[in-house]
């Protein structure tokens, strides 16, 4: 049986338009886009259309794109860019890119390090724009919510936020890697000064991102030895990448509206059978803004991880959490900063649905799923953790 | 549907063919390593729990085309395989922490966690032989005696014999490399892990380390007290090393000059001496064992004597002896002649012929 991918926040499948802006790149071409001579033109010409793209996505000008490879790197930069010597406010369901770059700075002495306060979101998976905005002060560098949650997929109120930072002349970052490309993304209407996104999360190849820095605000340089990137990143451009992510930038921009009518009208056909065939399933944040695409939903009494192995073993991929933490059991702290326990949180999956999925695969999904939580109860009623018994 | 078969693989050479040779019979088969230990403490490479070994089993697995999952069970392993082993250094034994972690670990957890997956049967890369008998499953030794890892099996019951498999019973060492070769496995070329997977330096530093990071889980543990070094008529002859520093038996290392080498013949962490003495006082008749454990029925009942060779250490070559189960899972057990070096803490493994029967826990030695 062909396996059924659904763990498309994880990453996604390589669209064919952006495959095809990559190949010549993987082929006849190359070139460094810092050359002089004509394969050097062509690759940076490469780049530039590239960065346009990725500018068209989110209503930015392409001056205002800075390439990365990763969001991760992007966050990173931001906030060790920005947030040291002062103070610095994030929610606590922030991706770690952004709460372990915090962490660090935190731990760090005085002038290098950074004071933090950090803000929690509700039952809802929405974290209180009220919250966010009382938490401001006279020496705040940075203020960081992401756009939508990866595990959750919960919206996060960004404009709100921002425009109280915007009065204050309080830079803010959004993180809206996991939006990007499954809801409109317009970086002026939210009115943040740093905002990221990574192609890999819709449909663009691995090892590209961008970070818009908003015209006016400055972004230290942050990688040293060559003007790439107007000399914030330093370093030969990802040439194939980067043609990949504008190519996926514009297929997202130009199939927007249809993607999210089909993500949302599997995820609601999903979440409506799953409580229906799955005995006790809870949708986390059912009533809670959120991406089209992705559920998260608790198997009460049922360990998640031995859920998700048996769902692989059976042909369909999904998460019990960010990718990041998992092959650990660990419960998601966004889970747990919901208010969810501990052993509730171990029982959840998370399904995040793709351009690619189709409404057929959603049978057998839930017919592996109701059998397989089925005979996990059956095999293993009493623990329903790792670690029970301690 | 045919049943799901889950290979342990801690990224070695053994369980990793032992993964390619299930595979490669196309039965299913899942491959499942386990997290075992903070890996940031120990030098990982070449040691069974380390992980860059579990890097190379999503490797083999995917040679082989086999699923492979991590399960964490860092907890149950501190739990059930590292605090008994500093508890027992801290009481004066030398402990067999291969023997608990296949008793408690893998054998016993993992066969959980493979059943919560579907599997009902955990195969691993151990070289000893699982054979049906008329009062069902028998431990045997491996073919390749030289190999043999039955001896760390003997806690097993056979409720978990019936559920396990050991592909490698019945190959050499040079068979199974030949094999890995054959395959191109990554790890064909690795080396032996024989240490104790989870001790990255010296065992004296691990125990005081753990100590000093855990004080709760080792109340009252003195530390870094130089011991007495007494002999057998409690006379002292200097100070030494703390007495956990000392294994039963042990010769090097003692620092005291007399005519004739000295032995450690036994350690008294209440007092906090270590008793020394002339090689022949290391001999004794027998040794009294505590929690008995039969892999089957108990072959004499309840309270009848049972004739066996009983190994005293993995390495024993095994001595002719009569055993005498008594109240309370406890033992006596009488050699046919004197062996040295009994060692409180170790296991004695009793075998007829290939078969394993079963063994005790060294406690002491008799006479």
């Amino acid at each position: 049986m062909h396996p059924v991918y659904l763990d498309n926040n994880a990453t996604t499948p390589l669209h064919p338009k952006a495959r095809e802006a990559m190949l010549p790149w993987l082929g006849e071409r190359h070139g460094n886009p810092s050359s002089i001579h004509a394969f050097g033109q062509a690759a940076r010409n490469a780049v530039e259309e590239a960065r346009e793209r990725v500018a068209a996505l989110i209503g930015a000008r392409p001056a205002e794109i800075v390439f990365t490879a990763s969001g991760t790197e992007a966050n990173n930069a931001v906030i060790f860019g920005q947030a040291a010597g002062g103070h610095l406010v994030l929610s606590t369901i922030e991706h770690p890119s952004v709460r372990e770059a915090a962490a660090r700075l935190e731990n760090r002495h005085e002038k290098e390090g950074a004071i933090v306060s950090r803000i929690t979101p509700g039952p809802d998976g929405v974290v209180p724009a009220a919250a966010m905005i009382a938490a401001l002060r006279p020496d705040t560098r940075l203020v960081c919510l992401m756009l939508a949650n990866n595990e959750l997929g919960t919206i996060q109120p960004v404009a709100e936020v921002a425009a109280a930072c915007r009065e204050r002349g309080i830079p803010m970052l959004c993180d809206a890697v996991q939006a990007a490309g499954k809801i409109p993304v317009d970086a002026d209407a939210l009115g943040v000064d740093f905002l990221v996104l990574g192609a890999h999360k819709f449909h663009g190849p691995l090892g590209a991102a961008a970070v818009r820095v908003r015209k006016g605000r400055e972004l230290p340089g942050f990688l040293v030895g060559g003007s790439q990137e107007r000399r914030r990143r330093a370093g030969t451009e990802n040439v194939p990448a980067l043609a990949g992510f504008g190519a996926a930038a514009a297929a997202a921009r130009e199939e927007l509206p249809e993607r999210q009518a089909h993500l949302a009208g599997l995820r609601n056909r999903f979440e409506a059978l799953v409580t229906e065939r799955v005995p006790g399933a809870i949708v986390h944040c059912a009533g809670s803004p959120r991406l089209p695409n992705t559920s998260h939903v608790a198997f009460p009494g049922v360990e998640g991880e031995s859920l998700l192995i048996r769902l692989d073993l059976a042909g369909y991929a999904v998460s019990t959490g960010s990718a990041c933490s998992s092959g650990t059991v660990e419960p998601s702290r966004t889970l747990l900063a919901i208010g969810l326990s501990r052993d509730e949180a171990l029982a959840s999956l998370r399904i995040s649905f793709g351009i690619a999925n189709q409404p057929g695969e959603l049978d057998g999904f839930l017919g592996a799923l109701a059998r397989e939580v089925a005979e996990l109860r059956r095999v293993a009623p009493a623990s329903l953790s790792v670690g029970a018994g301690r | 549907m045919s049943t799901l078969t889950a290979v342990a693989m801690s990224g070695g050479l053994d369980s990793s063919v032992a993964a390619w040779l299930l595979a490669r019979q196309g039965i299913p088969v899942v491959g499942l390593s386990m997290l075992l230990w903070d890996q940031s403490t120990v030098e990982a490479n070449g040691r069974c729990c380390g992980a860059l070994d579990l890097g190379d089993a999503k490797r083999v697995a995917q040679q082989a085309g086999i699923p492979h999952y991590t399960l964490r069970l860092d907890e149950e392993f501190r739990d059930k395989v590292v605090d008994p082993f500093v508890e027992d250094y801290l009481a004066g034994r030398t402990p067999s922490p291969c023997v608990r972690c296949n008793t408690w670990i893998k054998f016993d957890l993992l066969l959980e966690r493979a059943r919560r997956l579907g599997a009902d049967r955990v195969a691993t890369g151990h070289y000893a032989r699982i054979v049906d008998g008329p009062d069902g499953p028998e431990l045997h030794t491996a073919v390749d005696p030289d190999k043999d890892q039955s001896y760390y099996l003997f806690e097993l019951t056979q409720g978990q014999l019936a559920a396990s498999l050991f592909p490698l019973g019945e190959m050499s060492k040079p068979q199974v490399r030949e094999l890995a070769r054959e395959a191109g496995l990554v790890v064909a070329e690795k080396g032996e892990s024989m240490e104790v997977c989870f001790v990255a330096g010296g065992v004296r530093e691990f125990v005081e380390t753990q100590v000093a990071e855990n004080p709760e889980r080792f109340a009252g543990a003195r530390l870094a007290e130089p011991a007495a070094l007494v002999d057998t008529d409690g006379k002292e002859l200097g100070t030494g090393q703390p007495y956990y520093r000392y294994t039963v038996g042990q010769r090097k290392g003692l620092g005291l000059a007399a005519r004739s080498p000295l032995f450690v013949l036994a350690i008294e962490p209440g007092e906090n001496r270590v008793v020394v003495g002339e090689e022949a006082e290391l001999l004794a008749p027998g040794l009294a064992g505590e929690r008995l454990h039969w892999i089957g029925p108990a072959p004499a009942g309840e309270t009848g004597e049972v004739e066996a060779t009983v190994k005293i250490r993995s390495r024993h070559p095994g001595v002719a002896a009569t055993i005498h189960p008594l109240p309370g899972d406890r033992a006596e057990i009488r050699f046919a002649e004197p062996q040295r070096g009994i060692t409180p803490g170790q296991a004695a493994v009793f075998y007829q012929g290939t078969r394993v029967l079963g063994g005790c826990w060294i406690e002491g030695r008799l006479g």
